[in-house]
């Protein structure tokens, strides 16, 4: 029986989260050279289009369909482009309509990929990003997303819990972007040291906070994709760990660079706050509030302290998708085996070790995975079209010369 | 006739104005052009933070003045600027410099008139 209030929470979810990819745009932009913010902006807008197209074709049946290969691989004629699914379908034993999932669903797999693009920004041929988005989603997100999210998926049945995404979206999309930056080498004037300043800090606060606003569909929202059978009382857990992560991660890296610079920055508030969502990710659902704002506080410390290894190390993640998505993700998903209380109790809540392995084993595959598949792609697209823009498209900016754009015109009367 | 170019920190424009006025025969409405430029000079560039990195930079922000004078207004234009830009009371590193450059001709587009009485 269809229950009215979920699938109105579902429907509001899945437009949350796609705000969250103009809303990545943004954050993303603003924190690069001029010449550059509307290449990046277009890295997270063009995933609306190009996996908004796959996810209905191929990506949902690939990652929803049923397994086979003891649920390594998912797929089922049927969901080709979704031809099977009637208006009124119901998804398996939830109480709202498939067409609604699949929605919900195809929205975590277009951000998802448009989280790589931070750490390439200023420097990748628009053409091999879209192809790598393309594959990437195809052959790497999709099969993950099914190993954990399916009900018939291998590490789903082996209990690995990742409600909202820490292994599927942010520890996948984060090593992924960090193999990609590595394979890329540095920007030009990165490796020469030049300053690179952010050329609109009022757009990467904008656009935290609309990360924030629709990180409530992303988590709170999940609850009942993944975990029960009708909204309401995991979807009011896990807004609130969600929003007293987030809380907690704000305070937390204000604090940490007061006292590493003695100055509290903006762009280090807007930083804490996306630490701390990304952390909670995988836990929103399965922690107290209590353990939220422990875990907000965490991630905060430990991506500060990513990204300042990052700078002594010096490769050249531009906008710290790996610093903050790829560690935060992975601190979440093993606290979640600390902290989980439903479905099952963790390590400090009185259900010993065992949980904190599982989690360790998604967080293992998701990195090898990712990592693995992302070289093979990056690998092969590297030798058939190439990665990286020419030296004079980079240093005159991607805008005007893949775009044929300026982003400002300030000077015009 | 001269081409006074001054260059100022920025925010000692007003000041340097309302100076500029006092001196100059049409009082407020003496001509001006105003830029903001950046600049190299004995001044420290501002340092600004990057996600827990410290990026100095080389340049620092100023704003050029522009103004043309007949010969006689000129010591008395320097001055007025001089006493607008330079930070009270002994001066710091960074208040700017004035330099005089000899003017050719000058013309008013809408009458075509030109020379001092043009300026």
């Amino acid at each position: 029986m269809i229950d009215s209030g979920s699938t109105a929470w579902m429907l509001t979810s899945s437009a949350l989260v796609l705000l969250m990819v103009p809303g990545l745009a943004l954050f993303y932009g603003g924190m690069v050279r001029r010449k550059n913010v509307l290449s990046t902006m277009m890295m997270s807008f063009v995933a609306m289009a190009v996996i908004g197209v796959q996810w209905v074709l191929v990506g949902y049946a690939l990652a929803f369909g049923k397994s086979s290969l003891g649920g390594f691989v998912g797929w089922d004629w049927e969901l080709f482009a979704l031809q099977g699914i009637e208006p009124t379908t119901l998804f398996a034993d939830k109480a709202i309509p498939e067409l609604v999932f699949v929605m919900f669903q195809g929205k975590f797999a277009i951000i998802t990929p448009a989280l790589i693009s931070g750490a390439v920004a200023e420097r990748m041929k628009f053409r091999s990003y879209i192809a790598f988005t393309l594959i990437w989603v195809t052959l790497v997100y999709c099969p993950l997303a099914h190993w954990v999210w399916a009900s018939d998926g291998w590490l789903f049945e082996r209990g690995v819990l990742d409600f909202a995404g820490g292994t599927v979206v942010h520890v996948a999309a984060g090593v992924s972007a960090l193999v990609l930056a590595l394979m890329m080498g540095p920007r030009r004037d990165f490796a020469r040291g030049a300053a690179l300043l952010p050329n609109n800090l009022v757009l990467t606060l904008t656009g935290a906070g609309l990360l924030w606003f629709g990180w409530f569909g992303f988590n709170a929202g999940s609850s009942v994709a993944v975990e029960s059978p009708v909204a309401g009382a995991i979807a009011g857990l896990a807004f609130t760990t969600t929003q007293s992560a987030a809380a907690a991660a704000g305070l937390s890296w204000m604090m940490v660079e007061r006292w590493h610079h003695g100055k509290v920055t903006s762009l280090g508030l807007a930083s804490g706050i996306v630490a701390g969502l990304v952390a909670v990710t995988p836990a929103a659902g399965h922690i107290k509030p209590w353990a939220a704002l422990v875990l907000g506080a965490l991630a905060s410390v430990v991506c500060y302290a990513a990204v300042q290894l990052k700078n002594r190390l010096g490769y050249d993640d531009s906008l710290d998708a790996f610093g903050v998505h790829g560690v935060g993700g992975m601190l979440g998903a093993l606290v979640t085996g600390l902290f989980c209380f439903t479905p099952v109790k963790g390590l400090f809540t009185g259900g010993g070790p065992g949980q904190l392995g599982k989690q360790a084993l998604g967080v293992a595959v998701a990195i090898v995975f990712a990592g693995g598949g992302t070289f093979v792609i990056a690998s092969v697209l590297k030798r058939v079209m190439g990665l990286r823009t020419t030296d004079q498209e980079e240093r005159d900016g991607l805008d005007i010369h893949v775009h044929g754009e300026r982003g400002y015109h300030f000077d015009q009367t | 006739m001269k081409m006074i170019i001054a260059i100022i920190r920025p925010e000692r424009l007003e000041a340097v104005e309302d100076a500029l006025s006092e001196v100059l025969d049409e009082g407020d409405n003496y001509r001006i052009t105003i830029d903001m430029v950046e600049g190299l000079g004995r001044q420290e560039g501002e340092v600004e933070i990057f996600r827990g990195q410290k990026v100095k930079l080389r340049n620092v922000q100023k704003t050029r003045l522009t103004l043309c004078v007949n010969d006689a207004y000129v010591e008395k234009t320097i001055s007025a600027i001089s006493r607008g830009a330079r930070t009270e009371p002994t001066g710091a590193v960074g208040d700017g410099k004035i330099f005089v450059l000899p003017l050719e001709e000058v013309v008013r587009i809408r009458t075509g008139e030109r020379g001092g009485s043009a300026i």
